[in-house]
C-alpha cells in the first residue's frame, strides 16, 4: 500500500496516541452513574451498552474518550469496546443534531408515504441522510421498522413515535423543532435532547412530571380491536366490509347501487382513482370486496 | 419449496351468528388498554393482577411447568415453541444460576404487538416473569427492550419500581420465598438481537452474533449458565392462564394452537391495529370485521407474520391463522403481523426494500447471509430500475437457495423468504419490469394519503 504525502486522511502507520480523559469532575461523576449500572449484572461486561449509552449522553456521540472511559471502567481493551460501538446503530460515530429526525422507509411504512417524506425532508432541510442542517437541529436519518406499523407513516424523534405522518405535517414538524418551538409527539413524551434520552436509554429513568403518562394509555390503533369487542364501531367500518353476509349488519346508506369498497362514480377526480376492485373485475372473485362464497 | 392451495378459492363455511366482531375477539392482553392509566399497577390489580402470580406462588415449580404445559401455550415471537417444554428443559439441582431472558427486541418489519402491548400494560408481562421465574427456579431475570422505543422504555422503568415497591419483585416476593432481581436494558438498535444467541451475547455486552447450537440456551445461555429466553406476549399469556386456567385457555383456538394472540393488522387496511382473537381466525375474519382493505382496492399479497414468512396472496384469505393452518399452506404464522398491500403496490419494490434490511442487518458471521443479501439487492435493484435481463430472475432464486438453511440462524433464511415467495406468485410482475424496462407502478397511489380526495365525499 502507498500513500500520497499530500493527503492527511492517511494514516502512514503512526499509532493513534491515547484518547484524552474526561476532565476530572466528569469523569467523576460518569464513574458513580457507571459504577450504578454495572451493578446491575452478575457480568460486569453486560453493563457495556448502556455505558455507551452513558457517554453518549455525555458528548452526544460515542467519542474516544467515551470508549476509553468504557474500557477502563470495564477492564476491556479499546479495540474491544470499539468493535462494540461500531455494531449497533443507534451509536453516533459523529457529532449529530439535538434532535434526531428517523422516517421509517422499510417496506410498509415506505409504501404507504414514507419514501416520499423522507425526500421531502431532505429537499426541505437541505441535508442528506445521516446529516445535520447548519444550525445543530436536526439530523436526518432513514430508519428500519420501528414497530409501529399499524400507524405507517411512522418518523421518530429523538425515538418518541409520530404516527401517521405525512409529507405537510413532517416538515411542519421539523420546521417546528428548528424553530424551539414545542412539539408532541403522537406516542411518548414531551422531546428531550438527544443527550437526555441517551441517558434513559441508559437504565436512568426520566424524572420529569409527566413524561411516563404522556399520551395516555394507548394510541387509537392499538385500540381497534378492543373497541370492536365492545360493540364499538371503526371509522368506515360499516361501509367497506369484506363479505356481508344477509342480514347481519346494514352495509350502509349509500343510496346508488354501487358495490361495498367501489369509489363513488360520479366523484370528480374518481376517473382516475384505482378503480380495479375485485367488484369490477371477475378475473379477481377472491378479493376482499368479493360476496362470500364466490 | 411446495405449496398447498387446499385453502384458496373458496370460503369456509361459518356458523351462522358467530362472526360478529364481540364473538370473534377475545381481547385478554388488550382487555383494559382504554382505562386511564392503563399502564399503572393500581389499573392492572383492579383487573386482577398478579391474582394469577399468587396461585403459581403457591404450587410447586414443576407443578408450574406442567400447567403451562397442558394449557398448549406456544412461543409468539415465530417459533411457536411450547412454553413450557422450554422452561422444562432448563436442569435443576446443577447449582448454577438459572437467567430467565424476556425478548422484547421487536424488530421483524411489519411487528408491532409487544410494543403496545408493554406500552399500555407492562405489569401483565412483569406478572408473568414473577411466575416463569418461580418455575425455571431463577433469581434474576432481563428484559431486553430494543432501545428505539424511548416511550416503553419510560414506561417498563415505571412500572418496574412499582413493583418491587409493592413486593411483586426483590426479597421474598408476595411472601413465597422467592427472591427475585428484575433488570431493565435497551438495546442500541440491531434487528439481529432480536435472534435469541445474539440477544445473549449482546447482553453480554459483545456484537450480537448468533450462537452455534447445540449447546442451547436451556443448558448454556446467559454467562454460560441454563437460560429461557421467551418472547414478550408468550410471558404475558402466562398469567391468564394461571388465573383463569388452562381449560379456558384451551377453549380458544385449536388443538395444537389453543389460545388467544394479538393479530397486528396494517397496511392498505381501513382500520390498522392490534387485534386479539382465539388463533385460527383468518384474515377474511379480520378484513371483514374491521372495514376491509382501503375503500376502493383490493388486496395484491400480504404476509401472515412479517417480512421473513413467505408472503400470500387473496388467494390465502381463508387460511386460518395458526401454527398449523399457515404451515400447511407454505409460510409460518411467525409474529401474526399481518401487512397488507392492495393492486397499488409494487412486489418487486417491496421485496427489494426487504431485502436491503436484511442485507443491511446481516451480522457478517455466516458467508451465505453476508455475502448473498449483498447480491440479491444488487440484482433487485437493477432489476426495479429496468436494468434487469430475464437470467436474474433464475439467478435470484439460486442466490436465495444458496442462504437459505445455510446460515447459523434463522435471518438468512427470513430473507430468502421474500424471494422465493414472490418470484413464486408474481414471476410475472419481474418479467414486466425486465421486459418494460422499468417499474409499472406510481408509488404516489400506494401513499396513505393517496386516495384522500375520494374519503371526503364517501
Amino acid at each position: 500500500m502507498t500513500a500520497t504525502s499530500g493527503n492527511p486522511e492517511v494514516s502512514l502507520g503512526m499509532p493513534q496516541l491515547p484518547a484524552p480523559d474526561y476532565p476530572a469532575d466528569v469523569r467523576a461523576r460518569l464513574e458513580a452513574d457507571a459504577k450504578e449500572v454495572i451493578a446491575r449484572y452478575p457480568g460486569s461486561r453486560s453493563a457495556l451498552l448502556p455505558l455507551l449509552h452513558l457517554v453518549q449522553s455525555e458528548e452526544g456521540h460515542v467519542t474516544r474518550t467515551g470508549i476509553r472511559f468504557c474500557a477502563e471502567l470495564l477492564g476491556l481493551t479499546t479495540a474491544e469496546v470499539t468493535a462494540v460501538s461500531t455494531f449497533y446503530t443507534m451509536y453516533r460515530r459523529k457529532p449529530s443534531g439535538d434532535y434526531q429526525v428517523g422516517v421509517c422507509t422499510n417496506t410498509l411504512c415506505a409504501v404507504m408515504g414514507g419514501d416520499a417524506i423522507f425526500d421531502e425532508l431532505k429537499e426541505h432541510l437541505g441535508v442528506g441522510n445521516d446529516e445535520t442542517t447548519a444550525d445543530g437541529k436536526v439530523t436526518l436519518e432513514h430508519i428500519e421498522c420501528n414497530a409501529a406499523c399499524d400507524y405507517a407513516p411512522v418518523v421518530m424523534v429523538n425515538w418518541e413515535f409520530f404516527d401517521n405522518q405525512t409529507p405537510e405535517s413532517a416538515k411542519q414538524l421539523v420546521d417546528d423543532l428548528r424553530a424551539g418551538r414545542p412539539v408532541a409527539p403522537t406516542r411518548g413524551a414531551p422531546l428531550c435532547t438527544y443527550k437526555d434520552t441517551a441517558r434513559i436509554l441508559a437504565g436512568f429513568p426520566d424524572r420529569r412530571e409527566g413524561a411516563v403518562e404522556a399520551t395516555g394509555s394507548a394510541g387509537a390503533a392499538s385500540l381497534a380491536g378492543l373497541r370492536l369487542a365492545k360493540g364499538e364501531e371503526l371509522p368506515g367500518g360499516t361501509d367497506h366490509v369484506v363479505a356481508p353476509r344477509d342480514g347481519a349488519r346494514p352495509t350502509d346508506e349509500a343510496p346508488s347501487g354501487r358495490a361495498p369498497g367501489e369509489a363513488p362514480a360520479t366523484h370528480p377526480s374518481s376517473h382516475d382513482a384505482p378503480r380495479d376492485t375485485s367488484a369490477s373485475d371477475p378475473h379477481h372473485p377472491a378479493g376482499p370486496a368479493a360476496e362470500e362464497g364466490e | 419449496m411446495t405449496l398447498s392451495t387446499e385453502y384458496g378459492g373458496h370460503s369456509q363455511p361459518e356458523a351462522g351468528g358467530e362472526t360478529s366482531p364481540e364473538k370473534l375477539l377475545t381481547p385478554v392482553l388488550s382487555a383494559f388498554w382504554d382505562q386511564p392509566n392503563s399502564w399503572t399497577l393500581e389499573t392492572y390489580r383492579r383487573h386482577e393482577g398478579y391474582e394469577g402470580a399468587r396461585k403459581a406462588l403457591a404450587m410447586a415449580p414443576d407443578d408450574v411447568i406442567a400447567y403451562v404445559k397442558d394449557a398448549g401455550l406456544r412461543g409468539r415471537g415465530g417459533a411457536g415453541f411450547p412454553t413450557g417444554m422450554k422452561w422444562q428443559f432448563i436442569p435443576q439441582g446443577d447449582g448454577k444460576p438459572h437467567y430467565l431472558v424476556v425478548n422484547a427486541d421487536e424488530s421483524e418489519p411489519g411487528t408491532c404487538k409487544d410494543i403496545p402491548l408493554l406500552f399500555a400494560n407492562p405489569h401483565a408481562l412483569i406478572e408473568g416473569i414473577v411466575i416463569a421465574c418461580h418455575a425455571i427456579r431463577s433469581e434474576h431475570a432481563f428484559i431486553y427492550l430494543r432501545g428505539e422505543t424511548v416511550p416503553v422504555l419510560r414506561r417498563l422503568h415505571e412500572a418496574v419500581r412499582e413493583a418491587y415497591a409493592a413486593g411483586y419483585l426483590g426479597k421474598n416476593v408476595m411472601g413465597s420465598g422467592l427472591d427475585l432481581e428484575l433488570t431493565v436494558h435497551a438495546g442500541a438498535g440491531a434487528y439481529i438481537c432480536g435472534e435469541e444467541t445474539a440477544l445473549l451475547d449482546s447482553l453480554e455486552g459483545r456484537r450480537g452474533q448468533p450462537r452455534l447450537r447445540p449447546p442451547f440456551p436451556a443448558v448454556a445461555g446467559l454467562y454460560a449458565c441454563p437460560t429461557v429466553v421467551n418472547n414478550v406476549e408468550s410471558i404475558a399469556s402466562v398469567p391468564a392462564i394461571m388465573n383463569r386456567g388452562k381449560e379456558w385457555f384451551r377453549s380458544m383456538g385449536s388443538e395444537k394452537s389453543p389460545g388467544f394472540t394479538l393479530y397486528s393488522l396494517s397496511g392498505h387496511v381501513t382500520n390498522p391495529g392490534q387485534y386479539e382473537a382465539p388463533l385460527g381466525i383468518t384474515l377474511r375474519q379480520l378484513l371483514d370485521m374491521s372495514g376491509g382493505i382501503r375503500p376502493g382496492h383490493r388486496l395484491k399479497f400480504w404476509t401472515p407474520g412479517g417480512s421473513s414468512t413467505p408472503m400470500f396472496t387473496d388467494e390465502h384469505l381463508d387460511v386460518p391463522l395458526d401454527y398449523e393452518g399457515v404451515g400447511a399452506a407454505g409460510s409460518m404464522l411467525g409474529t401474526k403481523a399481518l401487512q397488507c398491500f392492495d393492486e397499488t403496490t409494487c412486489v418487486v419494490r417491496a421485496v427489494t426494500r426487504w431485502t436491503e434490511f436484511y442485507a443491511h442487518e446481516s451480522c457478517g458471521k455466516c458467508t451465505p447471509c453476508r455475502e448473498g443479501t449483498y447480491w440479491l439487492v444488487q440484482l433487485l435493484r437493477d432489476i426495479e430500475a429496468g436494468k434487469g435481463r430475464m437470467a436474474d430472475l433464475d439467478k435470484l432464486n439460486d442466490i436465495a437457495d444458496n442462504i437459505n438453511g445455510k446460515s447459523f440462524c434463522a435471518l438468512g433464511d427470513g430473507a430468502a423468504s421474500p424471494i422465493f415467495s414472490s418470484l413464486k406468485y408474481f414471476r410475472a410482475e419481474y418479467e414486466q419490469h425486465v421486459t418494460g424496462k422499468g417499474c409499472p407502478f406510481d408509488p404516489a397511489k400506494s401513499t396513505a394519503w393517496a386516495d384522500k380526495h375520494l374519503e371526503v365525499n364517501a
